[in-house]
């Protein structure tokens, strides 16, 4: 069942089209990412959901009914805002139950209700504290459960861990997906940071320009990137110009065959090769691809050798373990996991 | 990282230079009057140094009961109208462009440079009968003959508004401006109307600003003893005009100090209940 859907979205801010055409359906109880670089639109297409902005064309439905022209009090949605906006006048728990308030839900509901809220965002018993006297984190937890006191058909998110530190974020966005895995309210988060979809997402909506380039599962989106913005958006990459040349993936003078598993998007002619590091060989000079390497980083849990060949730069991540045979200025030949290869336009 | 500048970066001696100023030119004038204030009246034109009550008696009488209210009224009420059109006129401001607000900010500043003599002489002079608007009533067929709208409670309290209002923004901007508008979607994603969101969000958490804009020009409109003189009838003439007119008429001095004593204790009172009532509300 599809909770929410999008028809044909387009956002003009004077000349500016924020968003373009866009059209999308996210199933029920799905938690969805919508990522990209500032100003993809990923935050206007937010907002329009929201109804916090007035599309220039295309309809918005939730749950089959057309919310385009419904004004945003009216759509009964959760949202928690980049800055929170928890309300400074108010303690924390009449900050989550105020649309509860709004409704007319008597005082003993609300202040239950708030129970259940703070025990499920683990802060149990802060109720009665002011927002000034929590840390970014409380606070940041308040706000989700602010924006899923009313049940929400769909919770909006916009950049919320945004202003939290990196530990602390990683630890906020496992919670957030386990609170919404266990409530199954379907999800629409924005963000810039592509770690953050693939630990959250079900789906990942990615974006450039207001359009949408792709939206898959995190996986498919990693393995299977359908062009070259989205393959070096998410996680790292190495983009090296090639050409498709009778069945062959011609790269830097080199030729590789076509191998079972490779993913080849483009018939012929110029396009962009994807080989994630990971994927990444060192062998002997005359073996493979002759590149010089020019760092070399030991992190512990695995190695990072950086390679320059021709006019491009190639990483490698290696596995820990065993002796490094490789310095900075030594002459090696790289190759790319058969089956691992991406060519995209 | 670069090291914070110390935050006791000036000398502390420097801070003794603004004491003995606000020492020589506030309180030992204020010490003064508080003398001269229970001092003896010479009838003829001076005082003498002495202890008596006899001006604060004088003061306890219905007359000048009703002196007090007509000047706490039209400072109350000017106060109000400065802050009920302040508000508004300032969320509007914030909300325009960079430029805009600049040079509507810099023509309000202006406004505070003009003196209370010019306001009030251009006010009398544009409300009168002879060239005021009156007569452009009368040209434009609203009113049957020009008429006066100057000595009036009217034409007083557009005098005190006239001074006070740019007061009331300038205290109302910076708190307005910084507001976060996140606030207000918030406040709307969660069902509140437009009004509800405005009395419910906005009011409650400028709180501080408003009860601080109305101090403000209660206050300032409270010292002034022009206006009333120019632009009102005698029934309006305010405990200032009183105090001027004992002081400097009447040559007397003492009734004229206990006056002013008696005036600030209630302005305090006053400004003391009304920032009580801003931050107990601000905490429940």
């Amino acid at each position: 069942m599809t909770t929410l859907r999008i028809e044909g979205l387009s956002k003009l801010f004077g000349t500016f089209k924020a968003l373009d055409d866009v059209s999308l359906e996210i199933p029920n109880g799905k938690f969805v990412c919508l990522l990209g670089p500032s100003g993809c639109g990923k935050t206007t297409l937010l907002r329009v959901i929201a109804g916090l902005e007035t599309p220039s064309a295309g309809r918005v439905f939730v749950g089959g009914a057309d919310q385009t022209l419904v004004p945003t009090h009216k759509r009964g949605m959760g949202m928690v805002f980049q800055s929170l906006a928890l309300f400074p006048h108010l303690d924390v728990a009449d900050n989550i139950t105020y649309p509860l308030a709004i409704r007319g839900v008597d005082k003993a509901t609300r202040r239950a209700r708030a129970e259940e809220l703070l025990d499920l965002v683990r802060l149990p018993g802060l109720g009665a504290r002011r927002v000034h006297q929590l840390s970014g984190g409380q606070r940041q937890r308040v706000a989700i459960a602010r924006g899923l006191s009313i049940n929400p058909q769909v919770f909006l998110l916009d950049e919320p861990l945004s202003a939290l530190d990196a530990s602390l974020r990683e630890h906020m966005q496992i919670e957030l997906r386990q609170i919404q895995q266990r409530l199954g309210v379907t999800t629409v988060v924005v963000t810039h940071d592509q770690k953050e979809a693939l630990t959250m997402a079900d789906l990942v909506i990615v974006m450039k320009d207001g359009v949408i380039q792709q939206a898959g599962a995190p996986m498919e989106i990693y393995h299977n990137p359908a062009n070259a913005f989205v393959a070096g958006f998410i996680g790292t990459t190495n983009l090296l110009p090639c050409e498709i040349k009778a069945g062959a993936i011609s790269v830097l003078g080199h030729s590789l065959a076509v191998a079972d598993g490779d993913r080849i998007a483009v018939s012929r002619g110029p396009a962009s090769l994807s080989v994630r590091p990971e994927h990444v060989l060192l062998g002997a000079p005359e073996e493979g691809l002759r590149a010089e390497v020019t760092f070399v980083r030991d992190l512990g849990e695995s190695r990072h050798v950086l390679m320059r060949a021709g006019d491009q730069d190639i990483t490698a991540h290696l596995p820990p373990g065993g002796a490094l045979l490789v310095a900075p200025g030594d002459t090696v030949g790289v190759n790319f996991r058969p089956g691992e290869r991406v060519v995209v336009q | 990282m670069t090291d914070t500048p110390s935050q006791t970066a000036a000398p502390r001696w420097l801070g003794l230079w603004p004491a003995a100023m606000l020492t020589l030119f506030f309180l030992v004038p204020f010490g003064i009057m508080l003398a001269v204030s229970v001092a003896h009246r010479d009838v003829s034109g001076f005082y003498e140094w002495g202890f008596e009550w006899g001006s604060y008696a004088r003061f306890l009488s219905v007359f000048f009961a009703k002196v007090m209210a007509v000047s706490l009224s039209v400072s109350l009420a000017a106060a109000a109208i400065c802050v009920l059109l302040g508000f508004p006129f300032t969320v509007f401001l914030s909300a325009m462009g960079h430029t805009a607000q600049t040079r509507i900010l810099v023509v309000l500043l202006s406004v505070l440079a003009l003196s209370e003599v010019i306001i009030g002489f251009s006010l009398s002079t544009l409300l009168s009968q002879t060239a005021g608007i009156g007569n452009l009533f009368h040209w434009l067929g609203l009113i049957p003959e020009p008429r006066a709208y100057t000595p009036s409670l009217f034409a007083l309290i557009a005098g005190l508004c006239y001074i006070g209002f740019p007061f009331a923004v300038l205290v109302l901007y910076p708190p307005i401006s910084r507001l976060d508008p996140e606030l207000i979607e918030a406040a709307r994603v969660m069902g509140a109307s437009g009004t509800r969101a405005f009395f419910g969000v906005i009011i409650p958490n400028l709180r501080g600003a408003i009860v601080g804009a109305f101090i403000l020009v209660f206050v300032f409109t409270l010292g002034s003893y022009l206006l009333p003189q120019l632009l009102g009838r005698s029934e309006h003439w305010t405990l200032s005009v009183h105090i001027t007119d004992q002081a400097i008429y009447q040559s007397n001095l003492p009734f004229a100090a206990a006056m002013s004593v008696f005036l600030m204790l209630v302005a305090l009172a006053l400004v003391g209940l009304a920032s009580l009532a801003g931050r107990e509300r601000g905490a429940a």
